[in-house]
């Protein structure tokens, strides 16, 4: 791995957000919209229901944990799609930088672009309703971690997909999350979904994080071995995600849609 | 021979793009890529850069295989122009040439960007987003960044396409005075003729996928019998039966 390659890359998407303040407003804007939001949603939640009566925000701390995991994948799948749009796909990929460091660049970057976004919503979301994310402490690191990867591995999945199929599979790119987010129990347990669908979930790392998530805000513990499971699942399918984002790209230099991806 | 090319060829589906092709170009010699659109021009210079893997046949360049190096390896010795592909609009000319720069582990790199501004001449527009300039400047921008690493191996697509005469005529120039000072071997897919004549050494012609002639531009032009290579070309795009 060359960083100096990585860090290259990666300044060109620092660049790309810093020539203009739209985009950094534009990265701010939606997870505020959110916070607000959700924020007014489980204010009312608080006042009328019992479940939620002995933990303030506990919706809002979800909406949060994901975004997080939303904005990190979009930001992934935007910085390639970005490649695309300015028709610079194939000097990047004429550039002499190997695919593991395009796949690390994109994936530290998006933690950037990600947090850009979301640590003025959190901090806003502290006098606003009384609710600090920061206040799980250590474990919001453990839960933010898978978060991370699964983010990533549904950005390689959608550029797999992209590579695959071209930039046609941008609205794919949009729509991936939201096809997750009911399986994902963020915002109720997983008792809700119908036990076969309950199944499924499972199979998700988002189940678990969300799970333990509510069980340390409700309880005030840690299950560590939730955590566990979360993180191990989410290596399995970033693993996943890493062999089928090189096996489309192998696949795209066979059918040469490398020199000529754009719009 | 700095670059071998064997028997290479490309199958897209049923589409035979490429078919067995054989070619060399001596080192720092400058070769002319010609033939009609979707001859097979884009598709060979894409296997030369690793874009597009070949379905039978060798690259080797510095006697390795193309397959053997890593990518890295080989794509620090290469560079390519287009005018087909751009450079991120949102940057400035100076932030892209430094991301190149950077991607492309040239050392000093600002000194590099400095020089192969005021070679190029487009230190004036350094700090204009890359998307606001015109096309002439554009194409000597794009121009810097494949000259940005000082190739060893350098792939021109059309490179003077849809520039006026002027700009035109500087950006010959230019490459014409670079590869007079620098170290560098040329392959030019043009379709203008004047161009080719003015700074190949020799050229291959190309037809369906496959090499019809080759030669320098004065043994061709002489073989078919025509004034200039432009009527040359013309003969053997028109013509039905493959030549060589």
């Amino acid at each position: 791995m060359n960083f100096s390659k990585i860090y290259a890359l990666g300044l060109r998407h620092i660049y790309l957000i810093s020539n203009s303040l739209p985009r950094i407003i534009d990265l701010i804007y939606w997870p505020t919209v959110q916070i607000f939001l959700w924020g007014f949603i489980s204010k009312f939640f608080t006042l009328s229901s019992d479940y939620y009566s002995n933990t303030v925000g506990i919706i809002l701390t979800a909406a949060i944990l994901y975004d997080f995991l939303f904005r990190v994948s979009i930001s992934f799948n935007m910085m390639f799609l970005e490649e695309i749009w300015s028709r610079n796909f194939t000097n990047l990929f004429i550039a002499p930088i190997r695919i593991s460091e395009i796949i690390t660049s994109l994936t530290l970057t998006a933690i950037l672009r990600a947090l850009i976004g979301l640590v003025p919503a959190a901090i806003l979301a502290i006098p606003l309703f009384d609710v600090s994310v920061f206040k799980l402490g250590l474990p919001l690191l453990f839960l933010l971690l898978p978060l991370y990867l699964f983010g990533v591995t549904l950005g390689l999945l959608v550029t797999s997909g992209l590579l695959r199929f071209g930039p046609s599979f941008e609205n794919i790119a949009w729509a991936s999350l939201f096809f997750l987010a009911p399986l994902g129990c963020i915002y109720y347990p997983i008792e809700i979904l119908p036990y076969s669908l309950q199944i499924i979930a499972k199979g998700l790392p988002l189940v678990h994080i969300f799970e333990e998530m509510r069980n340390i805000l409700l309880n005030n513990t840690v299950n560590y071995l939730d955590i566990i499971k979360s993180i191990s699942i989410s290596i399995v399918y970033f693993i996943l995600g890493v062999i089928i984002f090189y096996s489309s790209y192998l696949g795209a230099k066979q059918r040469g849609t490398l020199i000529n991806m754009g719009e | 021979m700095f670059i071998q090319i064997k028997n290479l060829s490309k199958l897209f589906k049923k589409n035979l793009a490429v078919d067995k092709i054989n070619f060399q170009i001596e080192k720092n010699k400058t070769v002319g890529l010609l033939g009609p659109n979707g001859c097979g021009k884009t598709t060979s210079i894409g296997m030369m850069l690793g874009l597009i893997k070949p379905s039978e046949g060798e690259i080797i360049i510095d006697n390795k295989n193309l397959e053997s190096f890593k990518r890295d390896e080989i794509l620090t010795r290469i560079n390519f122009c287009s005018p087909y592909i751009e450079l991120p609009k949102k940057l400035t000319v100076r932030q892209n040439l430094e991301v190149y720069g950077r991607l492309y582990g040239v050392k000093n790199l600002n000194e590099r960007i400095l020089e192969i501004s005021e070679d190029l001449d487009i230190k004036n527009f350094f700090k204009r987003k890359t998307g606001e300039l015109s096309s002439g400047q554009k194409n000597r921008v794009s121009l810097a960044k494949s000259l940005i690493n000082k190739p060893e191996i350098l792939l021109l697509d059309e490179p003077t396409a849809s520039l006026d005469p002027d700009i035109g005529d500087f950006v010959r120039s230019y490459i014409q005075e670079y590869r007079s000072k620098n170290q560098v071997t040329v392959l030019l897919a043009s379709h203008n003729m004047n161009e080719v004549e003015r700074l190949c050494d020799s050229i291959i012609m190309m037809k369906k996928g496959k090499i019809i002639d080759r030669g320098t531009c004065k043994e061709i032009i002489k073989k078919h019998g025509r004034n200039n290579l432009e009527e040359t070309f013309l003969k053997l795009a028109r013509s039905k039966d493959e030549l060589q």
